[in-house]
C-alpha cells in the first residue's frame, strides 16, 4: 500500500518537503514505518526523538497503518 | 401559583446545568493576539479570579542574541490536543473557563506566541491549571519553533 506522510518543522526539513509517499505492505506497522523513514531518511535518527500521529492522534508503534489514514511525522515540540 | 410541581423541577434543572456550563475557547492564528480580549472572554461573575499565562519572545537563548521565532503548527492535531489538555484541566479543577490562543507565522522579540487564560471560582485552582496548561501544551501540542540568530537558525528541541 502507498501511503502519504505528512512532515513538519525539523522533520519537513530533512525530507526535503511537506509530504511524502511510502510503500509498505499491508497490515504493516508504525514500528515499521518508523524503520523505513529512519533508512531513507537517516537525519531522522539524530532527532531527539519522533513520534508518528495516525489520523490526528500520537500511534503506538504497534499501531497497524490503513490506506488512507492521515500520517504525520512529529518531531519533538517545541510550541509555547 | 404560577407553575405546578411538576414544572418546577425540570426548570431548576434546566438552569442548575446552563449555570454549570464550561466554556474552552481554542484558537490558532497568525495574527497579533489581544491579550485584554481573552480575558473579557473567560471573564464569569461566579469566579473568584483569572490566571493568564502570556509566553512572549525572549532575546536571547543561552545569551546568544535571537533575531525572531518562526512558528509553525500541525493546525489539525494540535487544535485537538489543546483541546484535550483543555478539558482535562476543566475536569480536574472544576474550572469555569479555558482559553488557549497560539500564534504560527514569525514573531519577534516582545511579541507573544501565546496566552492562556484560566478563570475558576477559586484561586488555588487557577494557578495549578494554568501552570499545568502551559507545561502540558509545551510537551504534547504538535506546534514547533525555529530560533533565528545572527548566524544561523535551530529548530528548538530536536536534537539532543
Amino acid at each position: 500500500m502507498t501511503l502519504r506522510i505528512l512532515a513538519f518543522g525539523i522533520a519537513k526539513e530533512i525530507l526535503g518537503s511537506t509530504s511524502t509517499l511510502v510503500e509498505l505492505h499491508a497490515g504493516a506497522t508504525v514500528k515499521e514505518l518508523r524503520i523505513l523513514l529512519e533508512k531513507q531518511y537517516p537525519r531522522l535518527q539524530k532527532l531527539a526523538s519522533f513520534m508518528i500521529a495516525v489520523n490526528n492522534e500520537y500511534a503506538s508503534s504497534d499501531h497497524v497503518l490503513q490506506p488512507g489514514n492521515e500520517i504525520a511525522i512529529i518531531p519533538p515540540v517545541s510550541g509555547g | 401559583m404560577f407553575c405546578n410541581q411538576g414544572m418546577k423541577l425540570p426548570l431548576y434543572h434546566l438552569l442548575a446545568a446552563v449555570k454549570k456550563k464550561q466554556m474552552i475557547d481554542i484558537v490558532i492564528t497568525e495574527e497579533i493576539l489581544n491579550i485584554q480580549q481573552c480575558i473579557n472572554k473567560v471573564q464569569s461573575d461566579d469566579c473568584g479570579g483569572i490566571d493568564v499565562f502570556i509566553g512572549t519572545v525572549r532575546d536571547n537563548t543561552k545569551g546568544k542574541k535571537v533575531l525572531r521565532l518562526e512558528f509553525e503548527a500541525y493546525e489539525t492535531m494540535a487544535l485537538i490536543e489543546m483541546r484535550k489538555l483543555a478539558k482535562n484541566a476543566v475536569d480536574k479543577w472544576s474550572l469555569k473557563s479555558v482559553l488557549i490562543y497560539h500564534r504560527t507565522g514569525i514573531l519577534h522579540v516582545g511579541d507573544v506566541p501565546v496566552i492562556i487564560a484560566v478563570a475558576a471560582a477559586h484561586r488555588d485552582a487557577a494557578f495549578d491549571a494554568c501552570r499545568y496548561l502551559i507545561d502540558t501544551l509545551k510537551q504534547t501540542v504538535p506546534i514547533w519553533k525555529k530560533e533565528i540568530f545572527e548566524d544561523g537558525d535551530i529548530w528548538v528541541s530536536a536534537h539532543p
